[in-house]
C-alpha cells in the first residue's frame, strides 16, 4: 500500500498525462508532502463573516458584441500542427475519452 | 413486463419497479459567434476553417464572452421561469481530449447564471430544473477514417447552455415529452434551432430503478444522445436491464454507477466508462474572465422579448378558438407554423378550416420537391391566400376536393385562389334548373333505385349521385344535387 502523499503524486500525474517512473514518485511523494504542509498554514486563518473569493479579478461586465470577426487562414493553424490530414488535426486514435 | 401509470410491474416477481430519470441537455445557441471569440460558425463548414487564436488555444489569446449568449442564457431562463444570478462565473472543466484544445472547458460550476424553474407536462406534473448554466464545446473528433483521430475544431467555443433536471420523471414517455417541450420553448423564444441532426440539441439522461416505496438505487448515466428517438429508447433499454439485472438476487450483477453509452444499430446501451474511471474534472474559477453580471434592465429587455409560449398558445386556440387539443398541438409545435395559422385566423379564416387546411395540405407541400419550401414562412401561399381559399369552400363556390386543386396550383404558382379558380374552371354549379336538368337526366333508366330510395333506402341515393357528378364534370355542388335529387323523386312519387 502507498502512502497518501505518494498516491496524491500518481494521481495527480495520471490527470496530468504525466509518466513517471516509480522511483520519480517516490523522490516527489516528500516534497508534494511539505508543499501541502504549507499550504495548510492557510487553513488556521479565521475567516468567519469573509465572502468567498469568487475570481482573481474584481472587474465586471466585459463583454464584446456579437459581430463576427475574421477567423485565421487554415493552412496557417495548420501549419503549427505534427499531422494534418485533409484539412484535419491529425492524432493518435482515441476513443470515448471526451466528457 | 407491463407498464403502468407509476413504473414498471415486472411479470415474473410482481415487484412494481420506479424509474427515477434526470435529464441534461445541451443546446447551442444561435449566436453568430463563438462564445468568447468572434470566429462566425457554421454547421458543415470546411474543418477547421472557423477558427482563431483564442478558440485554439494559442498562449496568450484572451476570451472575452459575447454579450449575445448572455442574453440568449438569460431568455431561456425567464422562459422556464427560472431565477437568474446576478453574479455568476466562469469555471475551468480539466480534462484531456483532442477535442479540447486548451485541456479544459470553460463552463460554470459552483455559481451557474440560472436556477430553479421548469416545465410543466400534459398531465400537470412539474418536471423541475436544477440549473442552467453557460459553456463553450468542444471540437469534433472523428474516428472512422483510417488509422488516426482527425480532429475538426470548427466548433470549439460554440456557446451552449445545458439545463439540468431533478430526477423527477418516471417513464420514457415523461422524458420525451419533457424535451419536446424544452426544444419547443427554446425554438420559440429564438434562441436555438434545437436541430439534433446538426448536433445543436444534445441529452444525456440518467436512469436508476426501486422498488415502489423503497429508497433510490444506483443511477447510471447515458451519455451522448443524438434523436428523440434514442432518448426514448436508451431510457427504455435501461429501466428493463436494471430491472433484469436486480431481479437475478445476484448483487454482483446488480447495476454500477458508470457511463454508459447508446449503440444505436444494436439498441442496446453499453459500458463507457466506470466509476474508477469518473473524471476529477478540478474545477476552478477562469482567472481569465471576470464576474458575470446580470442587472434588472438585461432581465427586463429579454422579458419584453418572450413571445407567448407554445402551452400557453396551445390553450388559448383549445379554449378561444376551438380547436381539438390534437389540432391545437399541430399548429403550436413549431412557431412559424403558429404564427401562420394565427394570421390565417386574424382576417377571417375559419379556426378549425384553417388548422385543417394547414396540418393537412400545407405542411405536407413542405416535403413536395415541386413546392421547393423548408419551412412555412416561404410558401408562396401567405396566410391572406389561404383564408380566401378557405371562405371560397366554406360558401361552396368550390368543393373541398377542387379546393385542394387549387391549393396545390396556388402552391407552385403562388396564384390566388380567385383567379385559380376561374382559370381552372373549379367553380361549382349552383344554378338549381342546370342541377334539376342533370338529375332528371339521371333518373331516367334508373326506377329500380328510385323506388328503393321511395322505400325509404336514403343510401340508395348515392348511386343517383354518381352520374349527375359525372353529368356535371364534377362541377355541381353535391349538396345541391343530393337535395335536388331528393326533392325530384319525392314531387313525381
Ligand atoms: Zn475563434
Amino acid at each position: 500500500m502507498d502512502s497518501p502523499e505518494l498516491e496524491i503524486v500518481k494521481r495527480t500525474a495520471a490527470l496530468a498525462r504525466l509518466e513517471i517512473t516509480d522511483a520519480e514518485a517516490r523522490t516527489l511523494a516528500p516534497q508534494f508532502a511539505r508543499i501541502l504542509a504549507q499550504f495548510q498554514v492557510l487553513t488556521s486563518v479565521d475567516v468567519e463573516g469573509v465572502e468567498p473569493m469568487t475570481g482573481a479579478t474584481r472587474l465586471a461586465d466585459v463583454t464584446r458584441a456579437d459581430e463576427p470577426r475574421a477567423s485565421l487562414p487554415r493552412a496557417a493553424t495548420l501549419a503549427n500542427a505534427p499531422d494534418e490530414r485533409d484539412g484535419f488535426y491529425g492524432v493518435p486514435k482515441t476513443i470515448g475519452g471526451g466528457s | 413486463m407491463s407498464t403502468a401509470a407509476a413504473g414498471v410491474v415486472s411479470g415474473q416477481t410482481g415487484t412494481r419497479w420506479i424509474p427515477v430519470i434526470g435529464l441534461e441537455v445541451h443546446c447551442q445557441l444561435d449566436t453568430r459567434t463563438k462564445l468568447f471569440c468572434g470566429c462566425e460558425y457554421s454547421f458543415g463548414a470546411e474543418p477547421n476553417t472557423i477558427t482563431c487564436p483564442v478558440c485554439t488555444a494559442q498562449p496568450g489569446a484572451l476570451p472575452v464572452l459575447n454579450s449575445a449568449a448572455l442574453e440568449y442564457a438569460v431568455r431561456a431562463a425567464l422562459a422556464l421561469n427560472a431565477d437568474v444570478a446576478p453574479v455568476s462565473k466562469f469555471d475551468r472543466k480539466n480534462y484531456f481530449y483532442c477535442d479540447l484544445p486548451k485541456g479544459y472547458q470553460i463552463s460554470q460550476f459552483d455559481l451557474p447564471y440560472c436556477t430553479g424553474g421548469g416545465i410543466q407536462l400534459a398531465s400537470g406534473k412539474f418536471i423541475r430544473l436544477t440549473r442552467i448554466h453557460m459553456e463553450e464545446d468542444a471540437g469534433k473528433a472523428i474516428h472512422d477514417r483510417g488509422d488516426a483521430t482527425l480532429v475538426d475544431l470548427n466548433r470549439a467555443g460554440v456557446p451552449l447552455i445545458e439545463s439540468v433536471t431533478e430526477a423527477d420523471m418516471c417513464s420514457a414517455d415523461e422524458a420525451h415529452e419533457y424535451l419536446t417541450a424544452l426544444k419547443e420553448i427554446f425554438q420559440y423564444i429564438g434562441v436555438s434551432d434545437c436541430d439534433m441532426e446538426k448536433g445543436s440539441l444534445r441529452c444525456d439522461v440518467n436512469v436508476s430503478v426501486h422498488p415502489e416505496g423503497e429508497p433510490w438505487r444506483t443511477k447510471v448515466e447515458v451519455k451522448n444522445l443524438n434523436s428523440f428517438r434514442n432518448v426514448r429508447a436508451s431510457i427504455q433499454y435501461e429501466i428493463a436491464r436494471q430491472i433484469e439485472a436486480y431481479e437475478t438476487g445476484d448483487p454482483a450483477q446488480y447495476p454500477e454507477q458508470e457511463t454508459r453509452l447508446f449503440d444505436v444499430a444494436a439498441g442496446v446501451t453499453r459500458t463507457m466508462r466506470s466509476k474508477e474511471d469518473a473524471h476529477d474534472y478540478r474545477y476552478f474559477p477562469d482567472p481569465d474572465l471576470p464576474l458575470v453580471t446580470v442587472d434588472a434592465v438585461l432581465i427586463e429587455r429579454q422579458r419584453g422579448l418572450l413571445p407567448e409560449l407554445p402551452v400557453a398558445r396551445r390553450a388559448r386556440y383549445e379554449s378561444e378558438l376551438g380547436l381539438s387539443a390534437y389540432d391545437a398541438g399541430v399548429m403550436t409545435a413549431a412557431r412559424d407554423v403558429a404564427d401562420f395559422f394565427e394570421t390565417v385566423v386574424r382576417v377571417g379564416g375559419d379556426p378549425k378550416a384553417a388548422a385543417n387546411w394547414i396540418a393537412n395540405d400545407v405542411l405536407r407541400a413542405l416535403s413536395d420537391p415541386d413546392v421547393a419550401a423548408s419551412s412555412i414562412l416561404e410558401l408562396l401561399v401567405k396566410p391572406n391566400d389561404l383564408a380566401e381559399l378557405i371562405a371560397l369552400v366554406g360558401d361552396g363556390t368550390v368543393s373541398k376536393n377542387a379546393g385542394r386543386e387549387v391549393l396545390d396550383e396556388m402552391l407552385r404558382s403562388g396564384a390566388r385562389a380567385k383567379d385559380v379558380v376561374q382559370a381552372m374552371g373549379l367553380e361549382q354549379v349552383q344554378d338549381t334548373s342546370q342541377i334539376d336538368e342533370w338529375c332528371r337526366a339521371a333518373l331516367a333508366g334508373r326506377e329500380a333505385t328510385v323506388a328503393d330510395v321511395r322505400a325509404g333506402n336514403l343510401k340508395a341515393i348515392g348511386a343517383l349521385m354518381g352520374p349527375v357528378m359525372q353529368a356535371s364534370k364534377g362541377s355541381a355542388d353535391p349538396q345541391l344535387v343530393r337535395a335536388a335529387l331528393l326533392r325530384i323523386i319525392g314531387e313525381e312519387g
